[in-house]
């Protein structure tokens, strides 16, 4: 009996959540223009999402900025574990903590500040002030990723390297980051995933030359729900659940699962 | 053994305030098994870690081969290290991790796979090349660790308490491999461990070490029989020490009896501290026939022999070792042979 309870619990919960994505993916086949009403599976909204110029070239910020920010905040993420790792416990301690604190703060604060801070600097907003931000926003994933891999590894393997001849960057090419490389990769994937999602920092930071999918759809909603919008958001929403996927299923490994 | 293939000179590390190896000297000779023995903290993995080159002395030298090694980065030293807890490489299997140190330096790959073969064999993990490190079990991770730095051929291996994680059965089978494969292969071994067992049973000579400072070098029968000081004779083994005072050469006195020894030299009336180890009283059951009288207060059986607390009438403990129990209460005379009384200087009390 309570089990049965449990169970319809868990099943009105997972409906709440998902109810809406559900909806929305049902209405992104729907023939009908009208929402609420069944109007026949069709594929069209898919074709037109394609043929409009506007939302490819969204796409494609979109994936570019995806791509240049996690090749950089994995790169300068991981470098930075590398050297919180070495740290004494202090530094380490209070490093971690305002690495962390960037991951806690509302989203919206953070765009706020980089726009300030980007139009303080006189930094025209555009493609490459939404890089930025999206490199800032995702270093600290790619830091808390990286470091459980390097605590577990012995801390002699640097040492053991060189003994048997490494140089220090042989060592750490051939050794160090093939031991924490499963760590990397999950950083990376939680940065890409983390650009394509974003949509309140883009917002704030990308001014009005560029626009990625998240600041289209939401303009693109503002002037009416079209059907179009529900396809894209299907794609996305497929796109990110395919990389949480990939994520815990490394993570899944007897690894430690971040968020 | 001969020639001196290393010779420290004043070595002396600080970390912070803290002076973690203090002046020390020693010379170690080829093919020597060489133990560092000392609590934690006495200095001798920093010493060791000085040698491997992951540790900048402060002060002095340390010659290989005539040549000094201070300048020399650890990676290019002759030298091979087999780590605490072994630091093998997770993403590699066996043979790679083998293999890690020949592939740096060049050698072409059909030697390569013939010098790992053959240290598979002296380590005998033959058929474990494919084998990732993780899915062994530390007796063999211990070996894959041993293999990789001997496959280097280095004229010194050194040994960073390398059996430490290891149960008690497999450390005992391990050492007699280790001893086996120092033979064999014939180069010199400095290890580093705080178990006087295990150092007693594997080394050509003990190095002692204490508070950064080396107490005693020698043999494992020097170490042990004759302890030069408190530290020492505490630390290796079980014993009894006792203040006593010399009132000439090969007497010892104290507690209102004078026994003889066979050490000279000392001032007359000089204070020293003299070792009987437990296993050297004698008990007789006629307690006039002793040297000592007492009353045994507790026995405990330990497998091979023994272990009884005798309380002298001058109200001192004696810790004796016998395969004959005597009963508790019992009042005995205990006798000691004069060889068997080791007599030290007096140094701080511990």
């Amino acid at each position: 009996m309570s089990k049965a309870l449990k169970r319809i619990y868990m099943g009105i919960i997972y409906l709440f959540l998902y109810a809406p994505i559900i909806v929305l993916i049902v209405f992104s086949f729907n023939k009908s223009k009208s929402r609420g009403q069944w109007g026949g599976f069709t594929l069209d909204w898919y074709a037109e999402l394609f043929q409009s110029r506007q939302i490819r070239e969204a796409l494609y910020f979109t994936l570019l900025i995806a791509v240049l920010s996690t090749i950089i905040s994995t790169i300068v993420g991981t470098i930075a574990a590398l050297g919180i790792n070495n740290m004494g416990k202090f530094s380490r301690t209070v490093i971690l903590n305002i690495n962390n604190l960037p991951v806690l703060n509302p989203d919206i604060v953070t765009g706020v500040a980089l726009m300030t801070l980007f139009t303080s600097l006189k930094v025209e907003l555009g493609f490459v002030t939404m890089l930025i931000s999206h490199i800032v926003f995702s270093i600290p994933y790619v830091i808390l990723s990286v470091l459980p891999k390097l605590r577990q590894m012995n801390k002699h393997i640097a040492e053991a390297a060189m003994d048997l001849g490494a140089t220090p960057s042989y060592a750490l090419r051939k050794v160090i980051i093939p031991e924490i490389f499963p760590g990397i990769i999950s950083g990376a994937l939680m940065a890409f995933t983390l650009s394509i999602d974003d949509f309140v920092i883009s917002f704030f930071t990308a001014g009005t030359s560029v626009t990625n999918l998240s600041i289209l759809i939401y303009s693109m909603a503002k002037r009416g729900i079209k059907p179009t919008i529900n396809a894209l958001s299907t794609l996305m929403f497929v796109t990110v659940l395919i990389l949480m996927l990939i994520i815990n299923k490394k993570s899944g490994k007897g690894e430690e699962i971040l968020l | 053994m001969g020639r001196n293939l290393i010779e420290i000179k004043n070595l002396t590390k600080r970390f912070g305030d803290v002076t973690v190896v203090n002046n020390i000297s020693l010379d170690i000779k080829e093919n020597e098994f060489v133990t560092l023995l000392g609590p934690s903290g006495c200095g001798k993995t920093t010493t060791l870690r000085m040698i491997g080159g992951f540790e900048e002395p402060d002060e002095g030298q340390i010659f290989f081969e005539g040549k000094l090694l201070n300048p020399i980065p650890a990676y290019k030293r002759n030298i091979n290290t087999v780590f605490q807890r072994y630091a093998l490489f997770t993403h590699m299997n066996v043979f790679e991790n083998i293999a890690f140190g020949l592939r740096i330096k060049k050698i072409p790959k059909n030697e390569i796979e013939k010098r790992v073969k053959r240290m598979l064999k002296l380590v005998d993990l033959e058929g474990f090349e494919e084998r990732y490190v993780d899915s062994l079990s530390g007796g063999q991770q211990q070996r894959v660790a041993i293999a990789r730095a001997l496959v280097n051929e280095p004229k010194v291996l050194l040994l960073d308490e390398p059996l430490g994680a290891l149960d008690l059965k497999l450390r005992k089978e391990m050492q007699i491999e280790l001893l086996d494969m120092q033979r064999s292969v014939g180069i010199t071994f400095i290890y580093v461990t705080h178990d006087q067992e295990e150092a007693l049973t594997m080394s050509d000579t003990i190095v002692v070490m204490n508070n950064g400072v080396i107490q005693q070098v020698g043999t494992p029968e020097d170490i042990y029989n004759e302890p030069i000081n408190r530290f020492v004779a505490d630390f290796i083994g079980e014993s009894n020490i006792i203040e006593a005072i010399m009132p000439e050469d090969c007497k010892v006195a104290f507690d209102n009896v004078v026994l003889d020894c066979v050490d000279k030299g000392f001032a007359p009336n000089e204070p020293v501290d003299i070792v009987i180890r437990p296993e050297d009283i004698r008990i007789v059951t006629n307690p006039d026939e002793g040297m000592i009288k007492g009353t045994v207060r507790s026995v405990v059986f330990k497998g091979v022999h023994y272990e009884m607390i005798i309380e002298s009438d001058a109200g001192r403990e004696y810790m004796v070792h016998r395969t004959i129990a005597f009963p508790v209460g019992s009042y005995v005379g205990m006798n000691v042979q004069p060889f068997d009384i080791q007599v030290m200087k007096r140094g701080d009390p511990l």
